[in-house]
């Protein structure tokens, strides 16, 4: 008995083991890293100087414009994000024909194979003077500019994150009863009101997953901004970017990574508090 | 990134369809249409790569097969690479960055992997002082002749009496115009800042880059393109905050918007200047009239360097004034070295954009080693960005 709990402790040990490791190795450890470097000093030439000091974390509202741009985009960008995947999800899910399901899922996967870098490049292309705007000039519209403004960025937002938030929905969707549904309609529901009612309602938890998802990636962003909007509109991932790259003050770097972290934490901890509520004061039963 | 992608290209496309023609009517073999189109070294090449053809030896020994650069965009001629591949056996990777910041923090995060870099003037002595490059050794560098450099531009590599660096090419910081898109006349950073927020509304970018976005700013109310002081600063720091929403972009990387007629005017660096207008002759090249930004950039061997041996193989190879003049005739920036220009054709020697008139240059700054570490100028920017 003795014997067969400790195989027990041993097997479990060996399996977590290569993820505890891992975790260790390349989460854990730079976290602490950043966070002793973030109570420390920046060296006359830039850099890291041993210290220990909250200066960092006083001087954090000097990139408050790049927190709050940050905390507008993030959910801004998860909702347009939800607002084009909602109904792909929901045809997927629930109209799409039995046979074509599984190769529509994969022309939504597919892309996300190729790097996000790749594809934010060929949309500078698209969205650039050679691109689109030729286009219209062809057709008598000169000047046209799309590239570097706000439009452009929450394209490539939207374009980037969607099968990240198509899936979720895809799948809470999919394991939708039937018979809710039917049964909806039998008590003289109109089809609006089955949709808030019934469907929406039982999507909610994939709909907050995918939500939180998009939004948690949203808030480390600096990428898109930089290339579809030149660099104009500035997100705590830019600022993060050139704080290490640009003027090598990694103390305030650390301090402000630490507070994204946190941040994303709190994000993370609410989202999952709502969709729990929401479903779980609803969930039906039917057996 | 620049020029057309087709430039380096073994072959062209026409050429190619021809080939490809020929295959199909079998005017031609298989294994002659690869040797061809190049099609057949492609795939050697891919192949090696991969690891499923062995590499060959070389003749030099102790140079390893690969080594990395740090430079700048469209700075070298492809082929000089390529090259030097073919005489030494060792393949070189480069890497392209927008500003001297990044290569610092590069190299002071430590394990860079370049064997070789290119910085401005005004950083050798930063890195001088933290000793993370290589005081070089002039005997492994038989191909460099210091009396045949022109002194204006050397100097900086040089600290108490050994030498850090030696110099590539030396240039300016101007402006490059779309003169189709705007046809005033534009000579002065007042100018080009009015410009910005008048007629280049949504057209106009700047670096991303410290030295020159704050330093023309400065220009505008004829401050040095260096200061440090308070006051001044501030009041670059009001220009450009009132410029920032008329902007098109905060980018280094300029060469394409102008290209695409995206935008109609940017910051512009000599070796860019000049490409642009051999491509697209509308594009002028300015120097600012009140002054600003005079560079020579450098070679320097990081302390680090992982392939030491071919790093400075690869820096001999460079000083070899046969070899520099196709530098220069790529990247359109004017040589410190009186024996490569006395190689370049007359037409480059003449060109006003690669050497001004003297009266242009005569206002003109060296970048101040201050300025790559001073945390006012690096916080400005960021406000300027964040904006």
């Amino acid at each position: 008995m003795r014997r067969n709990v400790l195989r027990h402790n041993l097997l479990t040990a060996l399996l977590l083991g290569p993820a505890t490791a891992w975790l260790v190795v390349f989460l854990v450890l730079p976290f602490v890293a950043i966070a002793v470097f973030s109570v420390g000093e920046r060296a006359p030439e830039g850099g890291y100087q041993a210290a220990f000091t909250l200066t960092q974390y006083a001087n954090l509202p000097a990139r408050a414009t790049a927190f709050w741009n940050t905390m507008v985009l993030a959910p801004a960008g998860a909702l347009a994000c939800l607002l084009v995947a909602y109904p792909v999800a929901y045809y997927l899910a629930l109209r799409a024909p039995e046979r074509w399901r599984l190769i529509l899922l994969a022309l939504v996967v597919i892309p996300f194979w190729t790097s996000l870098l790749m594809r934010t490049y060929a949309w500078m292309y698209v969205l650039g003077g050679r691109g689109i705007p030729a286009l219209l000039a062809y057709v008598g519209f000169d000047d046209v500019r799309l590239i570097n403004t706000p439009g452009a960025v929450l394209l490539g937002i939207v374009y980037g994150y969607l099968p990240l938030m198509i899936l979720p929905i895809y799948v809470s969707l999919e394991r939708l009863d039937r018979r809710l549904l039917e049964a909806s309609a039998d008590l003289g529901a109109t089809p609006i009101s089955t949709f808030l009612g019934v469907t929406l309602r039982l999507s909610l938890p994939g709909v907050m997953t995918g939500f939180s998802l998009v939004m948690i990636l949203l808030l480390g962003e600096y990428l898109i901004p930089t290339l579809l909007g030149g660099g104009k509109v500035f997100f705590i991932g830019n600022a993060l970017v050139d704080l290490f790259l640009q003027s090598r003050n990694w103390p305030f770097g650390s301090a402000i990574a630490i507070t994204l972290v946190l941040v994303s934490v709190v994000v993370l901890l609410v989202a999952n508090r709502i969709s729990t509520r929401l479903s779980g004061a609803r969930r039906v039963d039917l057996i | 990134m620049s020029k057309s992608y087709r430039d380096g290209l073994p072959i062209n496309p026409e050429k190619f369809v021809d080939h490809l023609m020929r295959l199909k009517r079998g005017s031609i073999g298989r294994r002659e249409f690869l040797g061809l189109t190049g099609l057949g070294v492609a795939t050697a090449v891919m192949a090696r790569e991969l690891g499923i053809m062995p590499s060959p030896a070389f003749a030099q020994e102790g140079l390893g097969d690969r080594m990395s650069i740090a430079t700048w965009p469209n700075y070298h001629d492809p082929a000089t690479f390529e090259n030097f591949k073919a005489e030494t056996g060792v393949a070189v990777e480069v890497n392209v960055f927008g500003s001297n910041e990044e290569m610092l923090a590069k190299l002071q995060a430590g394990a860079s992997g370049w064997s070789l870099f290119v910085p401005t003037n005004y950083t050798i002595s930063t890195y001088k002082k933290l000793d993370i490059i290589e005081t070089l050794d002039m005997a492994k560098l038989a191909n460099f002749d210091g009396s045949q450099q022109d002194p204006r531009f050397t100097g900086e590599g040089t600290i108490d009496g050994a030498t850090y660096a030696v110099p590539k090419n030396w240039g300016t910081t101007g402006f490059a115009v779309n003169t189709k898109k705007l046809t005033k006349p534009i000579t002065s950073w007042k100018e080009f800042w009015d410009t910005a927020m008048a007629d280049g509304d949504g057209r106009t970018m700047v670096h991303d880059y410290q030295l020159t976005t704050i330093g023309n700013a400065l220009k505008y109310y004829g401050f040095s393109f260096n200061s440090l002081k308070q006051d001044e600063l501030a009041k670059a720091e009001e220009l450009l905050l009132k410029v920032k929403p008329h902007l098109f972009a905060v980018s280094s990387d300029y060469q394409p918007s102008m290209r695409a007629g995206d935008a109609w005017m940017t910051m512009c660096w000599t070796n860019d200047g000049a490409q642009l207008h051999r491509d697209i002759p509308e594009i002028a090249y300015v120097l600012g009239k009140e002054g600003g930004e005079i560079w020579t950039d450098f070679y320097a061997i990081p302390k680090d360097a992982p392939n030491k041996p071919a790093g400075y193989a690869l820096l001999n190879y460079l000083m070899d004034p046969k070899v520099a003049v196709k530098e220069h005739l790529a990247n359109g920036a004017p040589s410190t070295d009186a024996r490569v220009n006395a190689l370049l054709p007359k037409e480059v020697l003449d060109n006003p954009i690669l050497y001004p008139a003297a009266e242009l240059l005569t206002p003109l700054e060296f970048g101040a080693a201050a300025t790559l570490t001073d945390p006012a100028r690096a916080e400005l920017m960021a406000r300027f960005k964040s904006a």
